[in-house]
């Protein structure tokens, strides 16, 4: 029987194009431009200067506070400027460029393809070498990986679910990898076991990545600790909400935190990280990412270095198709759309889709026909239409915390499923945004 | 006969026993309120706009009856005539506030500043920023989809269609600060009428560079500092590559609209200067002949 | 450069649309006009032409010339609006009569509250009541109204309403059985075809066929037409049981009369039922027992357009208090 998480979710089509490809190895472009906030919370500060000559794995940018990463130079050569430059939202963040000359790495890193297997790190060294690695969160926030496998005093972790489901349509890069290393996804968890101390790990892939199944089971017959558990195709099985209500039934409370249940979801890409930084010294420097769109002619998985540009890639799939209209960075339901194509690769990104104009542009607006779907669809169990309603007028924050808006997680299928095409999501985000800043502020008074 | 006999009688009976009923209901549950907050609320605007910082105009009257002095409280709607009046029935003094309108400090219209993108999503600019930086390549510039418009309570604000950039209405504009909160780039500005609703403004905000900005705006104030040289009132601050007009400085000589490169500071409400065009007259070589 | 289009997460969107929406409702009541065209020829027409041109034209009219606003007949609505309204009309009415119809439930059923997506009541039903009340005799004139394609081929109750069969018969003193007996009740081609009743009450199977192609397309879900239907069933039948003699069986109550139609097409209208799935339910059950005690013991016939109009009511409180199945909260 294949689990899945009680409320709501939705049936996109699936899209995944590339699920056949391999992973290739994308060419070092001769410049790149690393961004310092690389993971949720503040930029990194950097700690190179302008005419440094640096090797790849190289610390570049050192954590500014608790939470926030060592980001690592993903190329060698030279730092020609460090300067605010926009990311693809715009926003100006703090750049490193680098002048790629040879690929020259530190000495230190192991990079052989021999799995290593013994896990000789103490609980301590792990969480040292995952912090030191900057590895974040591959799922999307960029959460910092060290802080998760830390639980605050008095929280006990007793699962960690590695994250396979993929949810996103178009998106491969995570089934890729699991048929390409399972062995290190799993010794990657394991190293995170270890780290938490416990001994119960869950797997959970979505049954529309049958091949990843069968290689992760085979797989799994070596590590007893993990269970492989086939779940059901339905957005947004990969929210860590979502994906920890189907494995254990349990529920994260309001405001709470994944491990209030006592689950730690980590993403099958931050396994792989987690892997590399603990057995091979090796910092997150590069990721997976799906090059996709039904638009293109070359639909590929490649491993990209951090820090290639955008427009970069666009040159190498052989130039922008016509008929693209929409750049996005991450798959359709929650990547963001570029506006800047200057910007560059960030550890987290995982996609890169394009959409043509019919694909994406949204219908005009028509009048709420009260058709419930909104409500029948949403993971949470919220009422968007009504959220949308009060977060549109701007009044009344005591009702949107009433009416849970500060549980909303931000997925889109209420916006996605609307026949009226009410931009539902996009109002509900202010209205959640104000909602916690009212519950924040009155949670420091008191 | 009779049923109606009845009927009249068993009415008239009700109805005075439910009077009775009210008039000792309506006793008990009696809401003393100070009578002098009616009278004030009857003195306010009624526009409930929320420019004075209350919730609408009867909470203005609450606050101010119930405070010991009118002090800062202000009606900007009604402005120093209304706020006299609320003064004179409390037997307080209020100090007289020179009238202020809302100026729009952004001059990238379509034609000064290019497109970089096709926003599309919901039509407000607050969603619009909290997403990304805007479809065009300033980060500071006006949103373009009217925020302070849906604010405006007095129909003193509406879009140009043609420059992409909203317009105040000085008549209509009580200066009641609601766009002013509205706009999330905080470009809006009360400033005090001037004289004759004349005004000198920077009409920008933004604070990169003067290279980043003339790459993104043809109108964008580049900080060169040329119009704070030429201010004979030490009027003019130049901060972050951003120049700003005191407007309490400011004596109206438009020197710096002048020597702008960038034709980023707006005279408003100025005569048209006399056209240094050549006229007919001049172009005729009469006298040659 | 290349301009892109930059907008908020999702990128794409599902293919529903208000229009798709009411199209899909369209081609599930197709059985049923076929059937029902079939069985009363020309006269099935001319109320379905008469019901959906006047809906769409009065709807055209008052947001051109009355409410200045934007037109909206391309979603659909007007014209769903009109057919079932036909659908609900006895076969024989004139055609002023769901002219009639037509303008009060598009006038003042949908228009008056500011349009689709504000009515608080169906206006398919809102039409219908008001027919009912204004027009008694016209509105329950069984008589059919010419024999067509289906001329002495089905069993042709002329007259009455199997409904109103059971109920005069049983002033009459009959007892069920014998009035089942006489009429013929019990025959299985009734679920077919059952003429005697709305043009669309028809044949319950076109109209389970609709229901199935309306939850194939998720347009509707189970919940309301589920939750009426079985109010309903238990509900008569509790009655059946203790006395078989003078309550008829519930299999007999929920395929005669408007309840499928009512609880398949009328219930489940989106604007006029309610949002969370704990409300739907109480929805449907409050229309099933308001059906039901119409049925036994009010002064009609048949209750279920009384009883969704009384339910469209409660809909708004419904939609209040009755709050979804928190994640969150572990309800």
């Amino acid at each position: 029987m294949e689990k899945t998480f009680r409320l709501g979710g939705i049936h996109p089509q699936d899209n995944k194009l590339t699920s056949e490809a391999p992973v290739e190895i994308f060419p070092i472009l001769p410049k790149v431009y690393i961004s310092m906030a690389q993971s949720l919370g503040a930029p990194a500060t950097p700690v190179v200067t302008k005419g440094e000559k640096v090797k790849v794995g190289q610390v570049i940018g050192k954590p500014s506070a608790f939470i926030s990463g060592f980001v690592h130079a993903s190329v060698s050569g030279t730092v020609t400027d460090v300067v605010p430059m926009a990311d693809l939202a715009g926003r100006k963040v703090m750049h490193v460029v680098i002048d790629v000359e040879g690929d020259e790495w530190l000495p230190e890193i192991d990079r052989s393809k021999t799995v290593i297997r013994a896990i000789k790190a103490s609980r301590e060294e792990i969480i040292e070498k995952i912090k030191n690695a900057g590895v974040v969160g591959l799922g999307g926030a960029g959460f910092p990986t060290w802080i998760k496998l830390s639980p605050p005093p008095g929280k006990k972790a007793e699962f960690l679910i590695i994250n396979g489901s993929e949810c996103e349509p178009y998106v491969t890069a995570d089934d890729r990898s699991m048929r390409e290393q399972p062995e290190e996804i799993f010794i990657g968890g394991e190293i995170m076991l270890k780290a938490l101390g416990i001994a119960k790990g869950f797997v959970g892939i979505e049954d529309n990545k049958k091949a990843a199944i069968a290689k992760m089971k085979e797989s799994a017959k070596h590590y007893p600790h993990f269970e492989v558990v086939v779940l059901k195709r339905k957005y947004p099985e990969g929210g860590e909400k979502q994906i920890i209500n189907a494995i254990t039934g349990r529920r994260v409370p309001s405001l709470g935190l994944p491990i209030d249940t006592g689950c730690v979801v980590q993403n099958v890409g931050t396994a792989l990280a987690v892997y590399d930084a603990v057995q091979k010294n090796k910092p997150l420097v590069e990721s997976v990412i799906t090059v996709t769109g039904k638009c293109i002619a070359q639909q590929r998985n490649f491993v990209m270095r951090v820090g290639t540009s955008f427009a970069q890639i666009l040159d190498a799939i052989g130039g922008l198709p016509v008929e693209a209209a929409k750049f996005i960075s991450g798959g359709p339901m929650m990547g963001k759309a570029v506006a800047n194509v200057n910007a560059s690769v960030l550890k987290g990104t995982s996609a890169f889709l394009l959409l043509t104009e019919k694909e994406t542009k949204r219908e005009p607006e028509s009048a709420c026909i009260r058709c419930s779907k909104c409500v029948q669809v949403c993971p949470m169990g919220l009422e968007p239409y009504l959220l949308y309603k009060l977060s549109k007028n701007g009044r009344g924050i005591a009702e949107l915390e009433r009416n849970d808006i500060q549980d909303c997680i931000e997925c889109g299928c209420c916006l996605y499923s609307c026949p009226a095409h009410i931009p539902l999501l996009d109002v509900i985000r202010i209205g959640k945004s104000t909602a916690l800043k009212d519950i924040k502020s009155r949670a420091a008074k008191k | 006969m009779n049923t109606v006999l009845i009927t009249i009688a068993s009415l008239t009976l009700m109805g005075f026993i439910l009077a009775v009923v009210l008039y000792f209901v309506a006793q008990k549950f009696k809401v003393e309120e100070d009578p002098r907050i009616d009278d004030v609320e009857a003195l306010m605007p009624g526009a409930n706009c929320g420019g004075c910082g209350h919730a609408g105009c009867r909470s203005f009257a609450e606050s101010v009856v119930k405070a010991p002095s009118i002090g800062n409280e202000f009606c900007p709607v009604g402005g120093n005539a209304v706020m006299k009046k609320v003064a004179a029935y409390l037997g307080q003094t209020v100090e007289e506030k020179k009238p202020e309108v809302a100026v729009v400090r952004c001059n990238g219209s379509f034609d000064n500043r290019e497109r970089a993108n096709y926003y599309d999503g919901y039509s407000s600019c607050k969603v619009m920023l909290s997403l990304y930086t805007g479809d065009t390549g300033c980060n500071f510039g006006c949103a373009g989809l009217g925020d302070c418009v849906d604010a405006c309570k007095f129909d003193a604000i509406h879009m140009n269609s043609i420059t992409g950039l909203p317009e105040v209405d000085d008549e209509k504009c009580t200066g009641c600060g609601s766009c002013v909160k509205a706009c999330p780039q905080n470009l809006i500005e009360l400033r005090s009428k001037g004289i004759k609703d004349r005004r000198v403004v920077v009409l920008c905000r933004n604070t990169d560079k003067g290279a980043v900005t003339r790459q993104v705006c043809r109108a964008g104030c580049i900080g060169c500092g040329r119009c704070v040289k030429v201010c004979p009132f030490e009027a003019i601050t130049l901060e972050n590559n951003l120049a700003y007009i005191d407007p309490e400085k400011c004596r109206l000589c438009r020197k710096c609209v002048e020597v702008c490169p960038t034709g980023a500071i707006h005279a408003f409400n100025f005569p048209p200067r006399v056209p240094v065009e050549v006229t007919m007259a001049d172009a005729l070589p009469l006298k040659n002949d | 450069m290349k301009k892109f289009i930059v907008s908020p997460a999702p990128h794409i969107h599902s293919k529903q649309s208000t229009r798709s929406l009411m199209v899909d409702v369209i081609i599930a009541l197709v059985p049923t006009l076929a059937v029902s065209i079939y069985a009363f020829g020309f006269s099935a027409i001319q109320l379905v032409l008469v019901g959906v041109v006047t809906c769409v034209l009065t709807e055209y009219l008052i947001e051109k010339f009355i409410m200045h606003s934007k037109v909206t007949i391309d979603d659909c609505s007007a014209i769903v609006t009109g057919l079932l309204l036909a659908l609900n009309m006895p076969p024989s009415a004139p055609w002023w009569l769901v002219m009639i119809g037509s303008i009060m439930a598009i006038g003042v059923g949908k228009m008056t509250f500011g349009g689709i997506g504000q009515n608080i009541f169906n206006p398919a039903i809102f039409g219908r009541v008001f027919l009912l009340v204004s027009f008694p005799v016209l509105m329950t004139d069984w008589s059919i109204p010419q024999a067509w394609l289906a001329a002495g081929k089905v069993d042709a109750v002329t007259g009455p309403t199997p409904l109103s069969i059971v109920r005069e018969g049983l002033a009459a003193g009959q007892t069920v059985p014998q009035i089942f007996a006489a009429n013929n009740f019990d025959s299985l081609s009734r679920l077919f075809i059952n003429i005697g009743g709305s043009v669309g009450e028809i044949s319950a199977v076109a109209l389970l066929i609709g229901m199935v192609y309306l939850l194939v397309r998720r347009v509707i879900t189970l919940t309301i037409p589920l939750s009426v239907i079985l109010t309903v069933f238990c509900m008569t039948g509790i009655f059946w049981l203790i006395d078989p003699l003078h309550y008829t069986n519930p299999v007999f109550n929920v395929f005669t009369g408007g309840v499928l139609i009512g609880a398949i097409f009328m219930a489940t209208d989106y604007v006029t039922s309610p949002m969370t799935f704990r409300g739907q339910v109480i929805y449907g059950i409050g229309i099933g027992v308001i059906t039901v005690l119409i049925r036994l013991f009010g002064s009609y016939p048949e209750g279920i357009s009384f009883a969704i109009l009384i339910m469209n009511a409660v809909v708004p409180l419904l939609n209040k208090y009755i709050k979804p199945a928190r994640y969150a909260k572990g309800v």
